[in-house]
């Protein structure tokens, strides 16, 4: 017994299973954080179902009975069905132009050697250093004298200019690693550079892409700041805008159901997404962090 | 094959360079020389002014609070953020596989949403008779501690940190604990053996072995916090109140351009921020520069 206890008190979980003595307090911790970051969000979506009168008089109840209506009238008459439509055409042109652009270069850069490479790179890559809000002002200028301001081409060129240096400096250090021989088959059967790159490099470049795209789409879904300066025209406006635009205008400030119904569904369909494919979307959210 | 070389290197390089030269490079190049001038937007109409905007900026009391509000957040919001989210991180370390994977998925939820969405949301939340954070309050008998968190110059700031560190802890949890199981095994048995306690194993094996992942976190939550800017103009009052508690750079910035129109004025701040900005990395990254550790 003395020998055991001995054995046993410099370790605070012994291995062996029998004796194992679970210690709480993670468990508790982890708990905690987890009704901290839920709880407010389940709060949104369960309000978006009450009526205005229950929302003010016993914000913890749940709904007497589900206000669809809610829902209808922040898609149709607060335009959130228009500002989500409006994102979705935006982001998704953006993407594939990024993904297309951004895959190109960092391919030519990392597997072609030619004066100025180097240099090329940092030019992009220098970029992700920069504050956006220093450009904020020329920028500005820059698509209102392309005649751009307020458009969907102007948001897509924008996002685009502004993703594609992660995406390079990101997709560069994969091409780098792809094997050569496989490329240099395609060569001796004949095969041009863009198909080389198309056909060959990119679908063997696949696990790489879809962490950059899924970290792009976050990042283009969620964007404020460009939208605000860029697109005015408020038949034009992003989710992230609208709705900003909606909690601050005067007109909406006591609709409290339409905005949380606006709010749960600006929200609830990345959460769901992101539940179907979290693993995936985990590894590209943080990709860039662990490089 | 040499012509088909070029002109594939053409087509891939040149589209995107052009719109970086056009809508990245060009700006952040106009910006430093705007700042040097009183323009207003009216095109060709900047004046030279050399250093007067910066002159102007050390006196200007609003930009002055926007300066030290940022400077509050990017103390408090990177350290209590890594704090948290080592401590979960660690914690999830020693529980099952099962139930971590559940807790990573809903740990991670903020990092989704846009700072808009979660600053509609907590500003719902703040709100002093309806929001969650009162009624919960009252509901548990401490209505004593209910405030009108965004309208009181004490809490407002606070209430934007609180807001900023539940947006960003998540992802600092998952960052750290893929580092964390990347540390072997053995190195936390050989801890054990050798009678580390709990707080040992975590200040002399865990911490010094994601040391790398932390400096990037403190990085990328600095940068964070030097912005602030959808949070603040979407949840506070004025935005920016009340009376400039939480006033930040960013803004400021804003407000000048696009409300007053002074264009020349508003760059002086940007190329302030990204002095800022610049500071802030290299400090992070040469702090780090002293020893790496090599795992056998």
């Amino acid at each position: 017994m003395t020998l055991l206890q001995t054995r046993r008190t410099p370790v605070e979980a012994p291995p062996s299973p029998a004796t194992k003595r679970t210690n709480p307090l993670p468990g508790i911790a982890m708990f905690c954080w987890a009704v901290v970051t839920a709880l407010p969000l389940l709060w949104a979506v369960i309000s978006s179902f009450k009526t205005d009168d229950e929302i003010l008089n016993s914000p913890w109840s749940l709904p007497a009975s589900p206000q669809w209506d809610n829902w209808a009238r922040a898609w149709t008459a607060a335009s959130i069905g228009r500002y989500f439509l409006n994102s979705l055409i935006v982001v998704g042109a953006a993407l594939v132009l990024t993904m297309l652009l951004g895959s190109l270069v960092a391919y030519a850069l990392a597997r072609y050697e030619f004066r100025g490479n180097r240099l090329i790179y940092y030019v992009f890559v220098a970029a992700m250093f920069f504050p956006v809000f220093l450009a904020l002002v020329p920028l500005f200028f820059v698509v209102q004298q392309l005649g751009l301001l307020g458009t969907y081409a102007g948001l897509i060129l924008v996002y685009t200019a502004y993703a594609v240096p992660f995406t390079v400096f990101f997709l560069h250090s994969f091409f780098r690693t792809l094997p050569s021989e496989i490329a240099e088959a395609a060569f001796l059967d004949g095969c041009s550079h863009g198909a080389v790159f198309f056909r060959v490099m990119l679908p063997l470049a696949r696990p790489g892409l879809v962490a950059v795209g899924i970290f792009n789409f976050l990042g283009l879904w969620n964007q404020y700041l460009l939208p605000l300066v860029l697109n005015p025209d408020p038949d034009r406006y992003v989710l992230a805008q609208g709705l900003a635009a909606l909690s601050v205008s005067q007109g909406y400030r006591s609709d409290w159901s339409g905005l949380f119904a606006g709010l749960t569904i600006a929200m609830l369909p990345v959460l769901v997404a992101y539940v179907a494919f979290q693993r995936h979307i985990r590894a590209g959210m943080t990709a860039g962090a662990v490089k | 094959m040499k012509h088909g070389r070029w002109r594939f290197l053409l087509g891939a390089l040149v589209p995107a360079l052009v719109l970086h030269v056009v809508f990245v490079l060009s700006p952040y190049a106009q910006a430093f020389w705007l700042s040097l001038t009183d323009w207003t937007g009216v095109a060709g109409e900047a004046r030279f002014v050399g250093a007067d905007n910066y002159v102007r900026l050390g006196g200007d009391s609003l930009f002055l609070d926007a300066v030290r509000n940022n400077a509050l957040l990017l103390i408090v919001v990177p350290l209590v953020t890594i704090a948290i989210g080592l401590f979960l991180a660690s914690m999830l370390r020693t529980s099952s596989a099962r139930i971590g994977q559940g807790y990573r998925i809903v740990f991670f939820f903020p990092q989704l949403l846009s700072l808009v969405v979660i600053a509609v949301l907590w500003g719902f939340v703040y709100n002093p008779n309806t929001g969650l954070l009162n009624s919960g309050l009252r509901a548990v008998g401490l209505g004593g501690l209910a405030h009108s968190w965004l309208a009181e110059p004490a809490f407002a700031l606070v209430a934007v940190m609180a807001v900023l560190v539940w947006s960003s802890v998540g992802f600092y949890v998952v960052l750290f604990s893929a580092a964390i199981e990347g540390i072997p095994r053995e190195l936390f048995e050989a801890a054990l053996l050798d009678g580390a306690g709990k707080w040992a194993t975590f200040s002399r094996v865990t911490l010094p072995l994601v040391r790398e992942s932390v400096q990037v976190a403190f990085v990328y939550l600095g940068i964070a916090a030097l912005d602030a800017f959808a949070v603040v103009q979407v949840m506070t009052v004025g935005p920016g109140g009340p009376d400039g508690a939480t006033e930040v750079i960013g803004l400021s910035l804003y407000r000048t351009a696009f409300t007053y129109g002074k264009f020349g004025y508003a760059s002086a701040m940007g190329v302030a921020l990204f002095f800022a900005t610049l500071t802030l990395a290299v400090l992070a990254l040469r702090s780090g520069r002293r020893e790496r550790l090599e795992l056998a």
